[in-house]
């Protein structure tokens, strides 16, 4: 049920790359795909009532084995995490570069290449 | 591990020189970054070139920190590795040489030089990765370094066309993340190699098709291929000309359709997605060529031939048959090799011209004898004259299409193939031969050196890369990749004996 709540999510941000005409929307809408994603990927490692994936020092490996929530998705999203961040880092400065050149951040307007 | 230890050469190196470039650009001046610059790229791409050439024939995998899998992650080699390695070292190593001269006119070519050196670092992971989000993170490293050299020269053309290619490839990269995630939600661990044994063994349940759907459309964004081909006709000629052959030679083949082979066909095994590449493929030609007549940018009109050949190669795989997967990976040799050569030569035309409008050029021949000659070679090529390479391929895909029973895709890549001819010679006759009554103000001269001797070397591998066809060469280069993905076994006997 959670992950459809994380679906939804992600077609929101697919709403907002797509419909919206502002680029700084446009911007906006992929980081909240990029987030969605991130969050999918984090409640796939869950358990219920688990702990947190560290080995202290007087548990065992047994126990830690069966309670900690899966540590993968977690060093997978933080990868994720930063590979959004460069990629936001860059369209937001292509988004200033479009501004200074353009005059104006309306997606409609920005068309001189046709064909 | 057989001698494959020398294979993180192909990451580290380029990435290592990425950092000496830019700290040569931060502490000392920008005449200097420059020459280090180019000095540095021509030897991180000459020596990997030279590596690929040793590795031929080589098998296996390379854990890295000799951690086993699959708790760590490893780089796997086989035969259709090594293929796209060398397409992808060799070629940039010419383009490398042709920027040498070109971006002189360019400001920061230094870090040119260093996304140039970041792009090729993130191929060559995406191509050798052995683990589903190790190639994820390769890919992203990949499209975001072109990302950023598209819009180059901050002109208006390049940021729009860099826009929409980071909003088309970004919705490309998240449908892939998003597709690993399922994956992982499902088979516990991202392995290829597991994968690939643990899919083959079981029942194909629903959930897996849509993913493999998923991933699909991801591959098909990054490759450009038709409906998703929106951002294709605008990047590539709004790049400058060694970005652009580099784009539409290397890396739409590399990221679209060496993912598509190795995870959909090899890893997923999945029979039934030869219908859905015929009909994108179908799509992908005939977009193309018809695309390609009303173009008066003399690149625009490149790019949309590239879109029609990726689609000829993915009927060419669709066949499922031996000599269709053989005459589809000998297409994308040829095709990387011709097309680069094309933007290369438009890049030189625009060096002298300083435009691109197919009504403003002519009369090239008079003064630029290299650039025609390569030019003539080039459209030669890729119209499909004998005894240059293009011949050889298209005449297997069409003759492989016929083997194969299908008689309306032979009708399909006849007609593309068709159109291509007719516009590359229109191509030729208008920039080259025709009467030009604008040279005011234009040297009457050629190329510089380096451009031109990187031009002459990839028109001289057109011609010497028909020996690709001859058995006893062939089978040293290509029938390793093509038993890959004939018999999906052989992929996990490498890894687990």
């Amino acid at each position: 049920m959670i992950y459809v709540l994380t679906i939804i999510l992600f077609l929101l941000g697919l709403y907002g790359v797509s419909v919206k005409k502002n680029l700084i929307k446009v911007i906006l809408g992929f980081i909240i795909m990029d987030s969605a994603i991130n969050l999918m990927l984090i409640l796939i490692g869950y358990r219920h009532g688990g702990i947190a994936p560290i080995l202290l020092k007087g548990k065992s490996v047994a126990t830690f084995a069966h309670k900690a929530v899966d540590p993968l998705p977690q060093a997978l999203v933080l990868t994720s995490i930063v590979i959004g961040l460069g990629v936001t880092a860059l369209f937001v400065a292509i988004a200033i570069r479009i501004y200074d050149r353009y005059g104006t951040l309306d997606v409609t307007k920005i068309r001189n290449l046709r064909g | 591990m057989n001698g494959l230890t020398i294979l993180p050469i192909f990451i580290i190196f380029p990435l290592i020189c990425v950092f000496i470039i830019l700290l040569f650009k931060s502490f000392a001046s920008e005449k200097t970054a420059d020459i280090v610059g180019d000095i540095l790229a021509l030897l991180v791409a000459g020596v990997l070139a030279a590596t690929v050439f040793t590795l031929i024939g080589k098998n296996g995998i390379y854990q890295i920190g000799l951690w086993k899998i699959p708790y760590g992650i490893n780089f796997y080699f086989d035969g259709l590795t090594w293929m796209f390695l060398a397409i992808i070292n060799v070629i940039a190593f010419l383009t490398l040489m042709f920027s040498i001269n070109y971006m002189a006119v360019y400001t920061y070519k230094s870090q040119f030089y260093a996304l140039f050196l970041l792009m090729i670092t993130g191929m060559n992971g995406v191509v050798l990765s052995g683990d589903f989000f190790n190639m994820y993170v390769y890919l992203e490293i990949a499209s975001i370094a072109s990302y950023a050299l598209i819009a180059f020269g901050t002109e208006r053309g390049e940021l729009e066309a860099a826009f929409k290619y980071i909003v088309l490839g970004s919705i490309g990269s998240v449908l892939i993340i998003l597709s690993i995630a399922f994956l992982y939600a499902n088979f516990g661990l991202l392995n290829m190699v597991y994968i690939a044994k643990t899919f083959a063994l079981s029942p194909h349940s629903q959930f897996m098709k849509y993913v493999i759907i998923l991933f699909l459309i991801g591959f098909f964004i990054k490759g450009a291929i038709v409906p998703f081909h929106g951002w294709l006709p605008d990047a590539h000629p709004a790049a400058p000309a060694p970005v652009s052959a580099m784009l539409s030679g290397v890396v739409i083949k590399v990221l679209g359709l060496y993912t598509i082979l190795r995870v959909v066909l090899i890893v997923f095994d999945f029979r039934q997605i030869t219908g859905i590449l015929m009909i994108f493929g179908i799509a992908s030609v005939m977009v193309g060529s018809f695309m390609m007549y009303k173009q008066e940018d003399i690149k625009r009109m490149m790019a949309f031939s590239s879109i029609s050949n990726v689609g000829l190669i993915l009927l060419a795989f669709s066949l499922g048959t031996r000599l269709g997967i053989f005459a589809g990976l000998l297409h994308i040799i040829y095709h990387s090799m011709m097309k680069s050569l094309l933007f290369l030569n438009s890049g030189a035309v625009y060096y002298r011209m300083h435009t691109r409008k197919t009504g403003k050029l002519g009369g090239l021949s008079k003064f630029m004898p290299v650039t025609t000659a390569t030019g003539v070679i080039g459209s030669f090529s890729i119209g499909g004259f004998p005894p240059f390479n293009g011949f050889f391929s298209k005449f297997l895909i069409i003759y492989a299409t016929v083997a194969a029973g299908k008689y309306w895709l032979s009708a399909v890549a006849l007609f593309g193939s068709f159109l291509t001819m007719v516009a590359f010679m229109r191509y030729m006759k208008n920039t080259f031969f025709a009467k030009n009554h604008n040279t005011a103000g234009i040297e009457k001269k050629d190329v510089p050196f380096f451009m031109k001797l990187s031009m002459t070397l990839l028109a001289a591998m057109c011609i010497v890369s028909v020996a690709l066809v001859v058995p006893k060469i062939r089978d040293r280069v290509i029938t390793p990749a093509v038993n890959v993905l004939m018999n999906k076994k052989i992929y996990w006997n490498t890894v687990l004996k």
